[in-house]
């Protein structure tokens, strides 16, 4: 942490872009590749979120950090189209996505990852990576007889994974099953895959969990190089750590909503998200202090 | 004991005509089970479409029997998407339910009186192959020679059904065998293992999983019109829940998710069961008693090889659950 970090151009300038932008839940950012307006989503008795306003600077690494259950889970879910919110809408590069089914989010480039992660066990690890390339000619049931249409691409996409995969360190993994990796390699090779889909945006639901601290400081670097790449970046974390040292800006739930936005640096002095954490009002609603 | 008998109906059990149908069901079958993981219990029902396509054409419609080819394929898909429009957005035991539902209206449909007409009632269809036998006249295998050498002796029908037969199973086994290593095939595997993920990634999962269906039923469906063309009938109550589980079993018996493994358990089911058929008949030719209380008589032969059918199953599943042939790391089966 008390390293001083240099920024390369590209973080530099995501950085400037939120310079100005107001330290208050659902600013405006000046270019927002992912807005939502009054997303409900209740379970039973429940507000699992109730988001007002939320926006994405597009070219930055935001993190979305709050309590358990404060509902960051369920919010990606609504954003990516594996749950309904029960009203509001978002979109993602100006389009509406409300309707959008989840299958096409990813096709559209906005890519995410699972808590609980879901590595396709009985499938080698080079052939997860590979099921994540897009528009795949062989993946049309009618060209699957005929190697010859695919087979080059295939090799493009296996080129590409293998160089993912030395990139997180899994190389040496390559050929055995997903079932054979620990729970730490399994969120590796989960984040490594839905990169495979060449996003625009990467959403990463706790990525760190279960990472050995050695590599999540390579890990971060990842991060970062995505942000550097010109990818956004949205991920859910607890770790406060890492949070401060890769994210650009940071948004803060509580109970479904949003209870503060700023630099990590603001944030790390919000007296309310401090509580959150560190639970000195425990048992108290946080939104109250507001 | 007429040991040699017993070897020669086994060995033709083994490589038979119900080995053949069986082989060809199970690897359409293998496609959604066994690769997509969708629990298809109506594999009986697509079977019945082929069989009647053929049936009808030769009776009903005044055109060339081979038509009755398209229009089976063409029954089997429309039973594929209504099959699966309603079900395959929900959790898998829901398509179990309306597959196996599914099978069993088309079987009462077909033998339903109000329907004779069309269907024949449960006297079925009968007497439509003799185009398909002219055709083995033609290519020289005469239908009323004998051919082969002891074990493998075969009529000239016999045979040319069997051609015919192994000919569709090499190249659905083919067919199968390309498609799952490509990455259509890859879809389906991880389909198998959590939709989400693959959704995730970009893939219409509905929509992988309907061709699944639907490729799979057209298999089954070929695997009836052999079944229809050997018998040179169709039978509604051929076409019951008990051929499902059967080809289910012969399935499981070679194991899930491998080609082979379809092809060798549909010819180890049938050689088996030919083989213990044949063995417990001589041994009941006579009534087995102890002491004055008989334990079996020639009658329940049939009875007793499907306990043992069923006895096999449980043991396989508890000591082998990947079949013959399956990888125990890929199968399907696992205490998830
Ligand atoms: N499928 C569901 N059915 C009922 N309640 C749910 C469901 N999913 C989430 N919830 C509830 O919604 C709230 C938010 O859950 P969510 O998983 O989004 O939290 P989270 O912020 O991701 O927490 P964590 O940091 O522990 O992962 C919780 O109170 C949870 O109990
Ligand atoms: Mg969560």
């Amino acid at each position: 942490m008390d390293v001083e970090r240099t920024y390369g151009e590209v973080a530099t300038k995501a950085r400037q872009s939120l310079r100005d932008v107001e330290r208050s839940p659902g600013a405006r950012k000046p270019n927002p590749i992912l807005t939502a307006d009054n997303i409900r989503r209740e379970f039973g008795g429940i507000i699992a979120v109730d988001v007002d306003h939320f926006e994405v600077q597009e070219g930055s690494i935001t993190a979305l950090i709050g309590p358990n259950g404060a509902g960051k889970t369920t919010f990606f879910n609504l954003l990516t189209g594996f749950d309904q919110p029960n009203s509001g809408s978002w979109t993602f590069q100006g389009k509406d996505m409300s309707k959008v089914a989840s299958h096409r989010t990813a096709a559209l480039g906005m890519v995410r990852t699972f808590q609980l992660t879901k590595s396709l066990t009985k499938l080698s690890v080079i052939e997860n990576m590979r099921l994540g390339a897009t528009d795949q000619k062989g993946e049309k049931w009618w060209n699957g007889l005929f190697s010859a249409v695919w087979k080059g691409q295939e090799d493009e996409i296996t080129e590409h994974a293998d160089e993912l995969l030395t990139r997180f360190q899994m190389i040496h993994m390559r050929d055995e099953y997903a079932g054979a990796l620990s729970g730490g390699q399994r969120k590796l090779l989960e984040m490594a895959r839905a990169l495979m889909t060449n996003p625009t945006l990467v959403m990463l639901d706790e990525p760190m969990a279960g990472v050995n601290p050695a590599l999540k400081q390579s890990l971060n670097e990842h991060i970062r190089g995505l942000r550097d790449q010109g990818m956004t970046v949205l991920f859910v974390e607890h770790d406060m750590d890492m949070v401060h040292d890769v994210s650009d800006w940071v948004i803060v739930m509580a109970e479904g909503r949003i209870i503060a936005e700023g630099t990590p640096d603001d944030i790390a002095k919000n007296s309310a998200v401090i509580d959150a954490y560190l639970g000195t009002r425990q048992g108290q609603s946080l939104l109250e202090g507001e | 004991m007429d040991w040699n008998l017993i070897l020669e109906n086994s060995l033709k059990g083994f490589i038979g005509i119900n080995a053949v149908y069986f082989a060809i069901a199970a690897l359409g079958l293998n496609v959604q089970f066994g690769y997509t993981g969708l629990l298809n219990f109506g594999q009986a029902g697509f079977m019945a479409c082929g069989a009647y396509g053929l049936g009808m054409t030769a009776h009903y419609f005044d055109i060339s029997f081979w038509w009755g080819i398209p229009l089976g394929i063409l029954f089997s898909v429309v039973l594929g998407l209504l099959m699966g429009i309603p079900t395959l957005r929900l959790r898998a035991d829901y398509l179990a339910i309306v597959t196996i539902a599914s099978a069993e209206i088309i079987r009462l449909v077909v033998r339903s009186v109000k329907f004779k007409t069309y269907f024949g009632g449960s006297d079925g269809i009968n007497g439509f192959s003799s185009s398909f036998r002219a055709l083995g006249n033609d290519f020289g295998i005469n239908e009323a020679d004998q051919y082969g050498f002891w074990p493998f002796k075969f009529t000239g029908r016999e045979l040319w059904v069997l051609i015919v037969g192994w000919l569709i199973v090499a190249v659905f086994g083919f067919v199968v065998y390309k498609l799952m290593k490509s990455p259509w095939g890859r879809v389906l595997k991880a389909i198998r293992e959590d939709e989400d993920a693959v959704k995730s990634l970009g893939k219409n999962v509905y929509s992988y999983k309907m061709q699944s269906l639907i490729l799979g039923g057209v298999i089954g469906t070929v695997s009836g019109m052999i079944f229809a063309l050997d018998r040179g009938s169709v039978q509604p109550d051929n076409y019951s829940r008990d051929l499902t589980f059967y080809i289910l079993t012969a399935l499981v018996l070679g194991g899930v998710a491998k080609v082979s493994g379809s092809i060798v358990g549909s010819m180890m089911f049938w050689g088996l069961f030919t083989f213990m058929d044949n063995f417990l008949r001589q041994v009941a030719k006579d009534p087995v008693s102890i002491g004055n209380v008989t334990i079996m008589k020639s009658t329940q032969v049939g009875q007793l090889n499907f306990i043992l059918i069923g006895i096999t199953l449980i043991l396989l599943m508890v000591f082998r659950p990947q079949g013959m042939f399956g990888n125990r790391k890929e199968m399907a089966f696992d205490g998830r």
